[in-house]
């Protein structure tokens, strides 16, 4: 991580890719990212937990820890690809959100979507064009932490470039130099929390599979959306009604995406391979809809014969 | 005379600080060098001595307790024309020990000042690892209980080329400080200091005191012939540039039609050593030269030479989703080991799935199909069940067809593998009739 966020500060992308155990080790770093404003991307490819679990099975239990393993709680980004083609796509994304909002990006695999090969459709594969940092323009002063050119985004400069950068992991002014000012404080907080927050429509991702005729909302994310499909099939296929909604983007959470989707379903269910961390995000958006939950912790995938199951349909 | 000093940022240190000695002192190195700010990165730690980068016109990161000197191996290595130096306190060299002892392996060229005045000050004077054992500090008794750690030792012992001791008030201070800033790898400097504010006026430790205790140490002065040897980023840019860019991923055309549509899934039961993942491989690449889609799922202990080894494949007309085989269309049974992992799938079997078996190995009762191969007597080494087993199914015709198979051995090998794996089919085919044991 810390040869991560050199790199980043001269001017390279960087990513490190790690699992339950590593990611706890990134922590302090994660919060260095996050204060310096460093572009970054980090992988979790995530295993059974807690501590250092089972090598090597897959969970989800890495949701909660990614969006508040940085001291201070400040807004993150976090990721959930579903399959290979997820993998490659989001990593492409994962860097370019980096770059744009000088910021860590997580990417919340898992080690049944990192460890299963499979074949790619490589000609329909729409990659993102590749977005790099917004550098100060030379005649304009170089403030490493003020607002940029996008709207609450510090313009970068390389360290080691031919203007001088400060970079701190301690609490700065506009100028990178360590203060104790709260109003300065304050708004250098509030300019990072804006910063991800006011662009949630824009960096959120999804897939919405509806079905007029549905009560129920199911709600997934990453490996678990496979099974998924194949239980909303073979809903459909016996008659039965049902919307699906697979989330890609889990933080910041895509809250006016989610409560609109809820709006057209009677009774919402989330299945996640934990023992219930995302679900607290629908519970809050979901109002007085009943919000269902299950959950699986073994290192198996939870499979679509399980989903019909306690879906009750 | 010219100076890299920040004037807007003069230095703040409690008086009698020895640090604020060590700031000029770099200063005056920088100057003698001729270096301008913007070919210099001062990365600095957590402690009085973090405040440094804020004294200087260069270009500044300051990061977490103990880890400066991982940030400056990620600059140096990303800007190897950069001058980077990294100022800790003995207080982050402990806790970033094991940092320490990479970056004098490693042998980057980049520069460590150990801002050494043996107590964490800024924290209120708590012991550090090169605090002596009859010091009285803020921890009680817990420095009594630890030999202090001398720095240049252990940099030795770990393999830096440069390691210097020096007093903050030496006059020689700037020029030592210029010779590791100009050695051409990594290089340490142990500047001893007293720090006022939390441990020299409780410890009544003063200068010359430190002097004299410097003086009885076996002598450093710099290079340490035995470490010397070539510098990290530069031996890693040659060695890198010698590196042939990965090939991408197999791109394979659909040449053949699928016997079947919708998905097969197929669980492979074996040992160690009986290339059980590299059978799953072949399976997957035979049926995607038929435009099947496919997944494969590899299962082994940590133990990769003794023990179970299973494969799960799924083969699938349209794109796979769910990946478990919970239910499985075909299974090798090639060892005991493979199939006491996955025993239960053996009663969910129906009459229309097939168990390829090695003679030998005990499968549950089932009500699927059976082909038994008698490996053994057919002289048939372990590493080559799995192949076969794909050359029975192959035969079979419902899944893959030989054809297949053969495109799938293409895809994965070349030379004398190649050769091997098609020489093993050909037996096969011309003799398949002989390799059957039993078929119920
Ligand atoms: S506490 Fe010690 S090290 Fe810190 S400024 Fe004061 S004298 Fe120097």
């Amino acid at each position: 991580m810390g040869f991560c966020l050199g790199a980043s500060m001269a001017g390279l992308k960087a990513m490190t890719a790690t699992s339950g155990p590593g990611i706890s080790l990134y922590s302090e770093q994660i919060s260095f990212a996050i204060g310096g404003e460093i572009p970054l991307v980090i992988v979790d490819v995530q295993r059974l937990g807690p501590s250092t679990g089972s090598a090597t099975k897959g969970a989800d239990g890495d949701i909660q820890f990614l969006r508040w393993s940085n001291s201070g709680g400040l807004p993150v980004i976090v990721l959930a690809p579903v399959d290979v083609t997820d993998c490659y796509t989001l990593t492409v994304r994962a860097f370019n959100l980096s770059e744009r909002f000088r910021c860590p990006v997580f990417l919340a695999s898992n080690k049944e979507t990192a460890m299963t090969r499979e074949s790619v459709d490589l000609v329909s594969l729409q990659i993102p064009s590749v977005v790099n940092r917004n550098h100060c323009p030379p005649d304009r002063e170089f403030l490493p932490f003020g607002p940029g050119g996008e709207k609450d985004v510090p313009y970068f400069l390389p360290l080691g470039g031919d203007r001088l950068v400060r970079q701190t992991s301690s609490t700065h002014d506009e100028y990178g130099y360590i203060t104790g000012d709260t109003e300065t404080i304050a708004r250098g907080i509030r300019r990072m929390e804006n910063k991800l927050l006011g662009a949630i429509n824009s960096l959120s991702l999804f897939e919405y599979d509806r079905d007029d005729s549905a009560d129920t909302l199911l709600i997934v994310y990453g490996v678990t959306a496979r099974a998924a499909r194949v239980a909303v099939q073979r809903i459909r296929d016996a008659g039965g009604a049902v919307s699906l909604l697979i989330l890609k983007t889990l933080f910041p959470v895509p809250e006016k995406t989610i409560q609109r989707c809820i709006a057209d379903a009677e009774r919402v269910m989330v299945i996640e391979m934990n023992l219930g961390q995302y679900v607290r995000e629908i519970e809050r958006l979901a109002g007085s809809k009943p919000v269902e939950f299950h959950g699986r912790m073994d290192g198996k995938l939870i499979s679509p014969a399980a989903m019909c199951e306690v879906m009750g349909l | 005379m010219s100076s890299l000093l920040n004037r807007d940022r003069p230095p703040v240190f409690c008086p009698g600080c020895s640090h604020d000695l060590v700031v000029r002192a770099l200063d005056r190195a920088l100057v003698a060098m001729g270096k301008q700010g913007t070919e210099v990165a001062i990365v600095t730690d957590i402690g009085c001595s973090g405040l440094f980068d804020t004294f200087f016109n260069s270009h500044a990161m300051h990061g977490l307790h103990g880890r400066a000197l991982t940030y400056a191996t990620g600059l140096k290595m990303a800007r190897p024309e950069l001058t980077v130096i990294t100022i800790m306190g003995d207080g982050g060299m402990g806790i970033g020990g094991a940092h320490f002892l990479s970056s004098c392996r490693r042998n980057l060229d980049i520069t460590l000042l150990v801002l050494n005045n043996f107590n964490y000050g800024m924290t209120g004077g708590q012991c550090s690892v090169t605090t002596s054992p009859v010091a009285s500090t803020a921890s009680g008794f817990l420095n009594e209980l630890e030999p202090s750690l001398d720095i240049c030792k252990v940099a030795s012992a770990a393999g830096s080329p440069w390691v210097d001791r020096v007093m903050a008030t030496g006059k020689k201070l700037p020029e030592q400080i210029r010779d590791a800033v100009q050695y051409q790898g990594f290089s340490l400097v142990d500047i001893w200091g007293v720090c006022p504010g939390r441990y020299s006026k409780r410890n009544r430790v003063t200068l010359k005191g430190l002097e004299e205790e410097m003086a009885a140490l076996p002598p450093v002065s710099g290079a340490v012939q035995e470490n010397e040897r070539d510098e990290y980023a530069d031996l890693y840019r040659r060695k890198s540039s010698r590196l042939s860019l990965p090939s991408g991923p197999v791109d394979i055309e659909p040449i053949y039609s699928s016997a079947f549509t919708g998905q097969k899934d197929i669980l492979l039961l074996g040992a160690a050593g009986q290339r059980v993942n590299t059978a799953g491989e072949l399976l997957c690449l035979a049926a995607m030269s038929a435009g099947l889609h496919v997944s494969q799922k590899n299962d082994y202990p940590i133990t990769v030479l003794r023990g179970h080894s299973i494969s799960e494949v799924v083969l699938s007309s349209s794109p796979v989703l769910y990946t478990g085989t919970g239910h499985p269309d075909v299974v090798f049974a090639l060892a005991r080991e493979g199939v006491t992992r996955r025993r239960s799938v053996f009663e969910k079997l129906k009459p229309e799935n097939l168990v390829i078996r090695g003679k030998g190995v005990e499968v549950p009762e089932h009500e699927g199909k059976t082909i038994t191969i008698d490996f053994k007597k057919l002289r048939i080494p372990s590493m080559h069940w799995a192949l076969i087993s794909l050359a029975v199914l192959a035969e079979e015709k419902s899944l893959i067809t030989e054809k297949m198979l053969r495109a799938g051995l293409a895809f994965r090998f070349s030379g004398n593998s190649l050769e091997e794996a098609e020489s093993l089919l050909n037996h096969f085919f011309s003799r398949k009739n002989s390799y059957r044991t039993s078929h119920s």
